[in-house]
């Protein structure tokens, strides 16, 4: 089994170019929107930055998180030109109340769901809420794990910085 | 098997130097997650010490991705387990493998996948690590998308049982399924306007297990299938799906030779300020392994999702959650969430929101008039979808305020009231019959400057005294508690916390105890690492209707997280 092991390995580490730049691309998911629209996550963006923020309607931090970005986000798309994607890892117990949340809360980011953590997974996400900055190229180029007060702020700086380029 | 699996890459390797199908690097992405424990022995609690002292999990997945060509890896290892991980993981090995290739028409995976056909009723292979839960299926996937918006699947494999050795431990029986899916909107683009739309989709899933008992004569292949639906008029949604079960002889269901059938409905409106949600569910006889002879989480097929809310503060979660009856049950759910506007007397600066949730959950009636339990057919009563008797199985009324106050204070007010049949859903062996609880929680939030914040909660939980028979008027379970919790946090690194449980109603008057607990977080991007120090209360975690016991523990874990 070992030796099966270190094979696999070695046939993937032969993929690595070392000549490549260390960003990684957004892997591609077939995603659903609240509408039922398929939205592939290859496609997000490319006209400005996009944040990617996994959440669940169980979640108080992720909800947190996004209630606070929520009340800014106008200005925040005003000025740098980000778009925001939460993507709810809700599973079928709670996912009909993703719908019923967003709405509740008025909120204006694009919604997908990824009921069975298939773009969780791609995305190497061990927990919510974790968030991700992708550049206009779709290369992934921050993250941040956990949510507490103040770290929108960070993600702010990080997403001007992008702007500045 | 293996050997054939782990030789395609290699095929994938010869084919790269010459395709245009490859660009070079590609992408990998994936995860680490270890958590180490020390325990200590706590007699207080029933705690013990494990006779290795340390117990270790760790895990890390790693994902690539080329153009059109993928592959992906988790190796686990558990030296040993830690307390209350299921006990059939040790080793370390690989636990999930697989190679991929997939264009704008066709989807292939070959060796471990996860999958989920609708609702997940019929079938739904899935992770869940924090419950131990892992159903993948090993074997070969094919999705075709022959025309936007039409899905075909078809799937082929066995189930992950366990991990031993380092290796996975597959289910006895073969599982085997087809899916289809039309979306009428994406398929043909002109027919309907974005006020409308209109999906459909079919299920077909089998699985073959021999017959390997000389008393009964069993199906050795077995069938669940049914359809689902879903509109969307504007605002409002509404989506079911059905799925009917072969007869399906169980240690389960006590090998009885009837069909069994599972349907849930969604209705729901909302728009801006405002959502509301009508859930209906009908279970009868569900159960679906690939083990016949297999209990606890073992190799289930399908999934069938609890019907309540998920709650997230501690008392409401852990101490009377709920686990779905796989053998019947009928239950119903209402939500409803409003914002009052910024600018309203309620809604203050900057707006307050309203949640009220409902649930609820009886037995179904199982006919048995004209109905002889004896004779050889095997079938020992009657169901009928959503046909409920008045027999509780659990009962949750909610509602929760948020409000804030200005740009440094905000407020969460919530109440509950839990009602749960200890002798159905056992939670407990203190209880008897119905416990009733109500539950207080105040959380408070204050953003001290641009970085620094403090969280606090204050919980309460009061049991109603034992309404009926000989215990009546006496204490319920474990009486009452109180837990409060307090965190600090420093943005966007640090984390401190303390959280105290105290069992203060305990009818024993030794068992009032209380389970302190400290917790320390320290996150940098994509790096997480939390060490947590105290007493854990036994009781049953669950995650979406599935439940694991989790003992009593005294002692310190240390936890590291990395994505990649």
């Amino acid at each position: 089994m070992k030796a099966i092991a270190f094979f696999f390995i070695l046939v993937l580490a032969l993929f690595i170019n070392a000549q490549e730049s260390d960003l990684k691309k957004l892997p591609s998911v077939d995603l659903k929107d609240l509408k039922g629209k398929k939205v592939n996550t290859s496609t997000l963006g490319f006209t400005g930055p996009v944040v990617i923020s996994f959440w669940a309607t169980w979640c108080s931090p992720c909800k947190k998180e996004l209630n606070t970005i929520h009340e800014v986000y106008s200005d925040w798309k005003e000025e740098t030109g980000v778009t925001l994607v939460a993507v709810s890892i809700d599973d079928e117990k709670t996912k009909n109340a993703v719908s019923t949340y967003v709405n509740g809360k008025s909120w204006e980011f694009e919604v997908l769901l990824d009921p069975n953590g298939d773009f969780k997974r791609a995305m190497g996400v061990n927990n919510v809420p974790h968030t991700f900055l992708i550049d206009k190229e779709g290369n992934i180029v921050y993250s941040h794990n956990n949510y507490a007060p103040g770290d929108e702020e960070k993600l702010f700086d990080e997403i001007k910085k992008l702007g500045a380029k | 098997m293996f050997k054939t699996i782990f030789l395609i890459p290699l095929l994938g390797f010869s084919f790269v130097s010459y395709s245009q199908d490859f660009s070079s690097g590609g992408t990998f992405t994936g995860n680490i997650e270890s958590t180490f424990q020390y325990l200590n022995n706590d007699t207080i609690i029933d705690a013990t010490q494990p006779a290795q002292k340390g117990l270790i999990n760790s895990y890390m997945n790693v994902f690539y991705t080329n153009k059109n060509f993928k592959a992906g890896m988790r190796l686990e290892s558990y030296l040993p387990r830690i307390q209350g991980y299921p006990n059939r993981f040790d080793g370390t090995g690989i636990g999930m493998r697989y190679i991929g290739y997939s264009n704008n028409l066709v989807d292939v995976t070959l060796g471990s996948f996860y999958e989920q056909f609708g609702a997940g009723l019929s079938l739904r292979a899935y992770e869940d690590r924090a419950l131990g839960y892992d159903n993948l299926l090993d074997g070969a996937r094919l999705i075709v998308k022959p025309h936007p918006g039409v899905i075909f699947k078809g799937v082929y494999g066995y189930q992950r049982l366990s991990f031993q050795q380092g290796k996975i431990v597959h289910g006895e029986g073969i599982v085997r399924g087809v899916d289809a899916e039309i979306n009428i909107k994406e398929a043909f683009d002109s027919l309907l306007t974005d006020d409308w739309d209109f999906g459909l989709g079919v299920s077909f899933v089998s699985k073959f297990q021999a017959d390997n008992v000389n008393e009964l004569i069993l199906p050795q292949n077995v069938g669940a299938y049914g359809g689902r639906f879903k509109a969307r008029y504007k605002n409002l949604n509404f989506d079911g799906e059905y799925i009917l079960k072969e007869q399906d002889p169980s240690n389960d269901n006590n090998k009885i030779y009837n069909y069994g059938h599972a349907a849930i409905f969604n209705l729901g409106y909302s728009k801006k300020g405002f959502g509301v949600l009508f859930s209906g569910k009908s279970v009868d006889n569900m159960s679906y392994r690939s083990d016949r002879t297999k209990d606890l989480q073992d190799v289930f097929i399908n999934y069938l999702p609890a019907l309540n809310k998920t709650h997230t503060y501690n008392l409401v979660a852990t101490l009377y959650p709920y686990a779905t009856q796989p053998l019947g049950e009928v239950a119903y759910q209402a939500e409803v969430l409003y914002s009052f506007k910024k600018g309203t007397l309620i809604g203050g600066k900057y707006g307050t929101t309203v949640n009220f949730n409902v649930s609820t959950t009886y037995r179904p009636v199982q006919h048995t008039s004209g109905i002889s339990s004896l004779d050889s057919t095997g079938i020992t009563y009657r169901a009928r979808p959503f046909d409920m008797s008045d027999s509780l199985y659990w009962r949750d009324v909610n509602f929760n305020i948020t409000k804030k106050i200005n740009k440094k204070l905000s407020f969460i007010f919530s109440y509950f009231n839990i009602t749960i049949n200890n002798d159905v859903a056992k939670i407990s062996n203190d209880a008897k019959g119905i416990i009733s609880s109500h539950i207080g929680v105040i959380e408070t939030s204050y953003k001290i400057n641009k970085k620094h914040a403090i969280r606090t909660e204050i919980q309460g939980l009061f049991v109603n005294p034992i309404k009926k028979g000989p215990d009546a008027g006496k204490i319920n379970d474990k009486g009452d508690w109180a837990t409060i919790l307090v965190e600090y946090t420093i943005s966007p690194h640090w984390s401190f916390g303390f959280m105290d449980q105290y069992n203060y109603g305990n009818p024993i008057e030794a068992k009032r105890v209380h389970y302190p607990i400290f917790t320390f977080g320290y996150v940098k991007d994509a790096t997480r690492i939390s060490i947590y120090y105290g007493r854990q209360r036994a009781g049953l975690f669950c995650v979406g209707g599935v439940c694991r016991f989790v003992p009593a523990s005294n002692g310190l874990t240390f936890s590291f997280t990395q994505s990649f």
